[in-house]
């Protein structure tokens, strides 16, 4: 064993990122909470004793959907803007970003108003209900999170205080909107596909 | 190879006020007070399951007691349990974990070292919230009173008609609130192996003590979500009326079991990894050579880590489960003894031709090294399902888990106390106090677990505060309950040692043990930045490389 | 030979470990076997080595199987680890040089992981066949039929092919190798998980709300055999106790004859029986032929042809049957039977119409 200054290594030493192994570590643990209530609504789909049942009550999220995958696009935009020194389309895109997530909310909230006041269903109603409202809801949980941290860096970009160095930080975070955007393909391919 | 290192010697520091030392200890990020916090939570923590354990089986002494009511009896089960798992081995092995791992690697403190802080606060709190509910909980009498329904909590004992108050909330969001923590280091604890390791450190060439842990964070990782996603249902099932265990609605009380022990079975191989990690680093230094089969060792632990996540179902082969379901869970059970087998041929194989020194760490591991061959062997008798479903749910089980837990997992914390204590505090333990602690131990260990076994067989079933006299089941318990003081002797020796040699100690230097690992090479206790400059290494022991350079490891590996 | 002489406290040590281990190891075999049951009364000990049933004798050879070898497994490598810490161990004569450092070797590696494998199939497919052999077993159609309903805290039995209700003392026929008569055994819970186990007729199977479960045993020899619940369900986990009561043929068609009919009517008791039935009791009690048809506790139609009450946690006596209900509390602390709060009067007729109840 030596010093680092007094032996020269052939290659530089390099290891892997500390922000992104460990913002895909809490993507995994994340995954298998998604994944047990993922199965939880798979296991309970026709076992529900009363109604009101699915196929009553749920309509096809699809404007909501497509808001929340753009908003990957959007977010990706961003930070390739941050990246390469351009702030202002960072600043841009990263807006675009949050007013889509903030849509889908917007959307989520609507449904539930409706399925609750206009529908009857909720998550003591039935089966359904429990899981329905446990999955989404932990779903939209995760989104306005997300928005939080967005909304944050929204006010410190505008403050100025967002520079080209922060690219790699940005990138970090958007993985964790990414995987917010992958599980919701999977929550709607459950909920309103399979399930219903 | 002149200057190797730069031989660090500890700074005492002048005397500071108490606000001072108090305040640098509640907002310190450091890894090393972050683990001694740990450790420290944890050893009162294990004073007080102690004493539920010892209410048990006083209570438990002779048929048809009244030493406590049925009532207390089963909180004090559930709480043993609960706190032992999670608010004592967890915390202990995160501890070790802080404090070793970034010196083991030549890094100067974790990944994260902020979300480190508040892992360990997170997962204190947790604890306080659970034993909160001795006053705070509000069960059947009206007075304060803690969960009694199990630490593993099965539906619907749970569902708000059976556990009327407050007392199971206490159980889900104190467990609920430690998991975070128990994520938050367990991300640290990857990061940090992945990324900071020091220059020349590959993966294949850091302590194994760093890959056991490393698997022991991915799995925790997968393992505690189960459990928090279970607790997120139990609680919208008390809090909101779901129906997620809810029998009467068509809920599914075999359903908690599967959350539950897809999180619960990983979770023993959470905990008993690191203990292998302890003895994995103890064993070769008191044997005088390197671990034996060091690449078979990390694929052992990985197949284990895999293994582990398929074998759930065999604490639910009573449940009614098909043939094929209870067959497939047996094969993945008997399956994963391999690996677990071949780490123990190769600990042996590490004694072997060397020359063994019987200080106390290396008396702890030896009998680890016994012990824990039994608990796998009592193990596989409970993989076969049919012989599962006699035993099962019976003292045998609790007698093969406690073996695993404190005749393997305690016994290698002992021995890593032992080994360490002269890294973190600077002054060597007292020998001859450590081996009366061994034996004191070891004595009373054998004398409640070997003999708990023996109930099992004859019909005993787990959680019950009393049993019919005239089942042949009397004596052996009788003997169960007088090995308890032994162990509370032995216990109360090691405490008292470590209070004495820490104050009184004779100074440790950097390396008692002539061991070879990186932490070795810092002074006793190490400063705040662990090393002057970060080393370089070139083998998996950088130390022997420096004591014997004619004949140094990476030439061989 | 110098070496023994000069054995030094290091090697006495290790002896004395050794022998401790050795003297445990043969204690713990030796008491396993089934000679250490309680030796006043043999059939009260509940042991699961000594099997009276198809299921449990399967699973007794098995565990034989499972026990020797485990038994081998643990010899050879407890004798490889004795003999590495007594033979490789640092002599007090030692010159300080370090022992030549062995990395591993691939041979042996391989071959501690191929025997192991081997071991394993061989255990699980011994397994397998027990599995399946239990848990596959076709219904013959003289078998008898029960369903066992799981409550807080006691066990209900009913036979709905015979028209029988009891609680906590289950009735099954002796059934003949050449001609079977098998007891089929439902499973299901009022309530939370129980666990119905009596280890000298088969392993264990939970009773589990809103599931069905299903278990057989085919006693061969009459006689008394005991068990209990062993899934904790609460307070009184403890002494919700279990006793199948095998019985000669004939003795069983009696018995089932004497619990089809409806509850026997006594004059002397008709004040005991106005007072029962017109306070809480009928609320979870039922008496056939009567008024009270509550579900929530024991039928006690017959409640004198059983031999213990409470599940067990009393003999039936004329004095437990008043304490327990006069105050459940002191036979089983946490039992769901509220205290009746009867007079002396009252309770002194109660006691007495139930004591008609044959």
């Amino acid at each position: 064993m030596s010093t680092a200054s007094s032996v020269s290594m052939e290659q530089p030493w390099v290891l892997p990122s500390r922000g992104r192994v460990g913002m895909f570590s809490l993507i995994a643990a994340e995954l298998a909470i998604f994944t047990i209530f993922v199965v939880a609504y798979l296991f309970y789909i026709g076992k529900s004793l009363t109604g009101p049942l699915p196929k009553d009550v749920l309509e096809l999220p699809i404007f909501a959907s497509i808001c929340l995958l753009s908003s990957s696009l959007t977010i990706h935009a961003a930070v390739s803007g941050l990246r390469n020194g351009r702030v202002r389309t960072f600043a841009m895109w990263w807006f675009g970003t949050m007013v889509l997530g903030l849509i889908f909310l917007g959307e989520t909230a609507r449904e539930w108003y409706h399925l609750i006041f206009e529908k009857g269903l909720t998550i003591s109603t039935n089966l359904f209900g429990t899981t329905y409202y446990s999955l989404v809801g932990l779903h939209a949980f995760h989104v306005t999170v997300g928005l939080i941290c967005i909304s944050i860096a929204m006010v410190l970009t505008l403050l100025g205080k967002v520079k080209q160095e922060h690219g790699e930080r940005a990138e970090v975070f958007s993985l964790y909107w990414h995987f917010v955007d992958a599980v919701w393909i999977v929550v709607f391919t459950v909920v309103y596909i399979i399930g219903r | 190879m002149a200057s190797e290192t730069i031989a660090l010697t500890a700074v005492h520091d002048v005397p500071r006020p108490i606000g001072t030392i108090l305040h640098d200890w509640v907002t310190t990020v450091d890894h090393k007070k972050l683990g001694i916090l740990y450790i420290l939570y944890a050893l009162v923590f294990l004073v007080i399951g102690g004493i539920e354990a010892t209410i048990m089986r006083i209570q438990l002494i002779i048929p048809h007691n009244h030493f406590v009511s049925p009532q207390v009896f089963n909180r004090m089960f559930t709480m043993h349990g609960t706190t032992m798992i999670f608010f004592v081995t967890m915390p202990i092995l995160f501890g070790f974990g802080n404090y070793l791992i970034p010196l083991m690697i030549g890094a100067r403190d974790m990944a994260f070292p902020r979300l480190n802080a508040w892992s360990f606060w997170l997962t204190a709190f947790g604890g306080l919230l659970l034993y909160f509910s001795f006053i705070g909980g509000n069960g059947l009498y009206g007075a304060g009173t803690a969960p009694d329904v199990g630490w593993f909590a099965y539906a619907p004992l749970t569902a708000t008609a059976f556990s009327i108050g407050h007392s199971t909330d206490f159980w889900t969001l104190g467990l609920l609130v430690s998991g975070f923590g128990s994520i938050g280091t367990a991300i640290n604890i990857l990061a940090t192996i992945v990324c900071l390791r020091c220059p020349g450190m590959t993966l294949s060439k850091m302590p194994l003590f760093a890959w056991l842990n490393l698997v022991m964070a991915a799995m925790v990782l997968l393992a505690i979500s189960p459990l928090t996603a279970a607790q997120m249902m139990l609680s919208l099932d008390r809090f909101l009326g779901a129906h997620f265990f809810d029998t009467l609605a068509g809920g599914s009380a075999v359903m908690w079991m599967h959350f539950f022990w897809i999180f619960g079975h990983p979770e023993v191989y959470v905990l008993v990894i690191p203990a292998f990690a302890f003895a994995s680093e103890i064993i070769p230094v008191f044997s005088r050579k390197p671990i034996f089969g060091y690449p078979v060792m990390v694929a052992a632990t990985v197949c284990i880590g895999f293994v582990g996540f398929s074998v759930w179902a065999h604490h639910m082969f009573t449940v009614g489960m098909n043939s094929y379901a209870n067959s497939f869970f047996t094969i993945t059970t008997m399956a994963i003894g391999v690996p677990t087998g071949i780490k123990i041929f190769n600990w042996i194989g590490t004694m072997w031709g060397g020359k063994i020194i019987f200080k106390t760490p290396m008396l702890f591991c030896i009998a680890f090294l016994f012990q824990f061959l039994i608990a796998g062997l009592t193990g596989i008798m409970l993989s076969a399902a049919p012989f599962d479903w006699q035993l099962g749910n019976s003292y045998f089980v609790v007698a093969h888990f406690h073996y695993v837990i404190v005749g393997g997992i305690l016994f290698t914390l002992f021995g890593a106390f032992y080994y360490w204590f002269p890294k973190m505090s600077g002054r060597m333990y007292n020998e001859t106090l450590g081996k009366l602690h061994f034996w004191l131990f070891f004595i009373g260990f054998h004398l409640t677990f070997d003999f708990m076994h023996i109930p099992g067989l004859l019909g005993m079933p787990r959680r019950i505060y009393t049993y019919e006299p005239g089942r042949g089941w009397d004596i052996w318990n009788l003997i169960c309950t007088i090995g308890v003081f032994f162990q509370i002797a032995g216990t109360s020796v090691f405490v008292g040692n470590l209070l004495w040699s820490y104050f009184k100690g004779k100074a440790a230097g950097n390396d008692p043990w002539d061991a070879w690992t990186l932490e070795w090479s810092t002074s006793s206790p190490p400063v705040e930045y662990n090393f002057a400059e970060i080393p370089v290494v070139k083998s998996r022991r950088p130390l022997w490389d420096i004591k014997h350079p004619e004949d140094p490891d990476w030439k061989y590996e | 030979m110098v070496r023994e002489i000069h054995q030094n406290s290091q090697e006495r040590q290790h002896k004395r470990r050794i022998q401790w281990a050795l003297s445990t190891i043969a204690g713990c075999l030796l008491a396993a076997l089934p000679v250490f049951g309680n030796p006043e009364d043999p059939s009260q000990t509940p042991n699961m080595f000594k099997p009276q049933s198809s299921p449990a004798h399967a699973i007794f050879h098995l565990s034989l199987f499972v026990l020797a070898i485990c038994a081998v497994i643990f010899v050879i490598v407890f004798s490889l680890l004795t003999y590495s810490v007594i033979k490789f161990r640092r002599r007090a004569n030692d010159d300080g040089r370090e022992p030549p450092p062995i990395y591993g070797s691939n041979q042996i590696e391989l071959a501690w992981t191929v025997i192991p494998v081997l071991i394993v199939l061989v255990l699980f497919l011994a397994t397998a066949r027990v599995i399946h052999g239990i848990q596959q077993a076709k219904k013959p159609p003289e078998a008898i039929e029960v369903i066992a309903i799981g409550h807080q805290f006691w066990w209900e039995f009913r036979y709905p092919a015979l028209g029988v209700v009891t609680a906590n003392e289950l009735h099954v026929p002796v059934s003949d190798t050449s001609h079977p008569t098998p007891t089929f055994i439902t499973l299901v819970s009022a309530d939370t998980d129980h666990s119905f186990w009596v280890p000298r007729l088969a392993g264990k199977t939970d009773l589990i709300p809103n599931r069905e479960n299903h278990m057989w045993i085919d006693p061969d020899q009459p006689g008394i055999f005991i068990g209990q619940c062993a899934q904790y369900c609460g307070t009184q986990h403890a002494k919700m106790l279990l006793r199948v009561y095998v019985d000669s043929p004939d003795q069983f068609k009696k018995w089932v004859e004497e619990q089809s009919k409806p509850a026997q009517v006594s004059e002397s008791a008709k004040e005991g029986r106005r007072i029962f039935e017109t306070t809480a009791c009928i609320n979870c009690h039922a008496v056939s032929g009567t008024v009270a048809d509550g579900r929530f506790g024991p039928d006690l139609t017959h409640l004198m042809s059983r031999d213990t009450i409470a599940s067990g946690a009393a003999t039936n006596t004329s004095e437990n049957l008043r304490l327990w209900i006069h105050n459940p509390e002191a036979i089983k602390p946490g039992a769901l039977m509220p205290a009746m709060n009867l007079n002396q009067h009252d309770l002194d007729a109660v006691t007495a119409y139930l004591e008609t109840l044959r």
